[in-house]
């Protein structure tokens, strides 16, 4: 199991610590043809699933009164930043049930000071 | 039959994923290759055909019968618990006791993967064969999982050989054709493949070139 461990070390790289109900920037490198490009995908974490290299996190926005939500793995390599906005103040680790919320109701407080980080 | 075919055994050390040039990922099975060494070259003069036999494994030497402690002493190698011949046309080529580890492939090439499947224990129609079973409602009484007819009443009067029934599944050898290598660490002998490979975790394996002529 330690070669395993050992040949995923590579792959995993240094992301800053959210977790759900926080909002994040996502800088996703985009290539078009043979050009590429930054974009930015910002909103808030509704999930964090799996472990290790194959981690994902779940980012939902509210685009044009439309939903969108991407599953980015956590590791890699096309996120150039994870860039945390705020730190939210929700009580659990999957938040789906902003799905079925809207306007107001679909907001989350923030989180003032948080004893960790 | 081809003339280059190169082969090594291993152990299964499990799957992971790795990510390659285009930032896709890569679902890839980790094979520990080696270190393999050579204890017998099959040549047609006096085998009748040529390959190489390769040995693979720590055994205690106690525990090798006489017939194969002599055979791994003609070679002149300690013993090795597992042999496996590669059927190749150049097994001239090969000398007694040389080695065969991971190098032996490199990244992009095609293999064939041979292992032994994980045991099911004794398995239904439904696992085993993929039978749909009969209907879980309309009046099916206690028999959702069942193959269903096996054949017919007094003529044939008897079950067809071979009928697809209940039984043992797995533990048998499998064969995984047409499988890329995605890297090849020589360092510490790994060999990366893409997909999965048959077998449990710890379970020897056999990598090989491939057999499909529009892969090799």
């Amino acid at each position: 199991m330690n070669i395993l461990d050992d040949l995923d070390s590579v792959s995993l790289r240094d992301v800053p610590d959210f977790r759900a109900g926080d909002t994040v920037k996502v800088h996703v490198k985009v290539v078009e043809g043979n050009k590429s490009r930054v974009q930015v995908f910002q909103g808030v974490v509704i999930a964090r699933n799996g472990g290790g290299v194959r981690e994902t996190f779940t980012v939902r926005k509210v685009s044009y009164g439309v939903g969108v939500e991407r599953v980015f793995p956590l590791h890699t390599p096309i996120i150039e930043k994870i860039e945390l906005v705020s730190r939210g103040d929700v009580r659990r680790a999957k938040l789906y049930y902003l799905r079925d919320l809207r306007g107001k109701a679909a907001k989350i407080k923030e989180l003032r000071d948080r004893t960790d980080s | 039959m081809n003339a280059n075919v190169k082969g090594v055994l291993g152990e299964k050390l499990g799957m992971t994923q790795v990510w390659d040039e285009n930032n896709k990922v890569v679902p890839v099975t980790v094979i520990k290759a080696g270190p393999c060494v050579v204890t017998q070259v099959r040549t047609p003069d006096v085998d009748g055909y040529s390959a190489v036999q390769i040995g693979f494994g720590a055994i205690d030497p106690r525990k090798v019968n006489k017939p194969q402690a002599g055979h791994f002493a003609k070679a002149g190698v300690s013993p090795r618990r597992h042999l496996v011949e590669v059927r190749t046309e150049n097994a001239s080529e090969y000398t007694l006791g040389q080695q065969v580890g991971a190098d032996t492939f490199e990244a992009g090439q095609f293999v064939d993967v041979v292992g032994t499947s994980k045991g099911k224990g004794f398995a239904g129609a439904m696992k085993r064969h993929g039978f749909h079973g009969l209907r879980a409602t309309h009046g099916v009484q206690r028999k959702h999982r069942s193959p269903g007819s096996i054949g017919g009443c007094s003529t044939p009067g008897r079950v067809f050989k071979g009928m697809r029934m209940a039984g043992h599944m797995g533990t048998v050898r499998v064969t995984t054709q047409g499988l890329q290598v995605q890297s090849v660490d020589t360092e510490r002998g790994l060999i990366l493949i893409k997909g999965a490979v048959p077998g449990p975790k710890g379970g020897l394996v056999f990598v090989r070139t491939t057999s499909k002529d529009v892969l090799a």
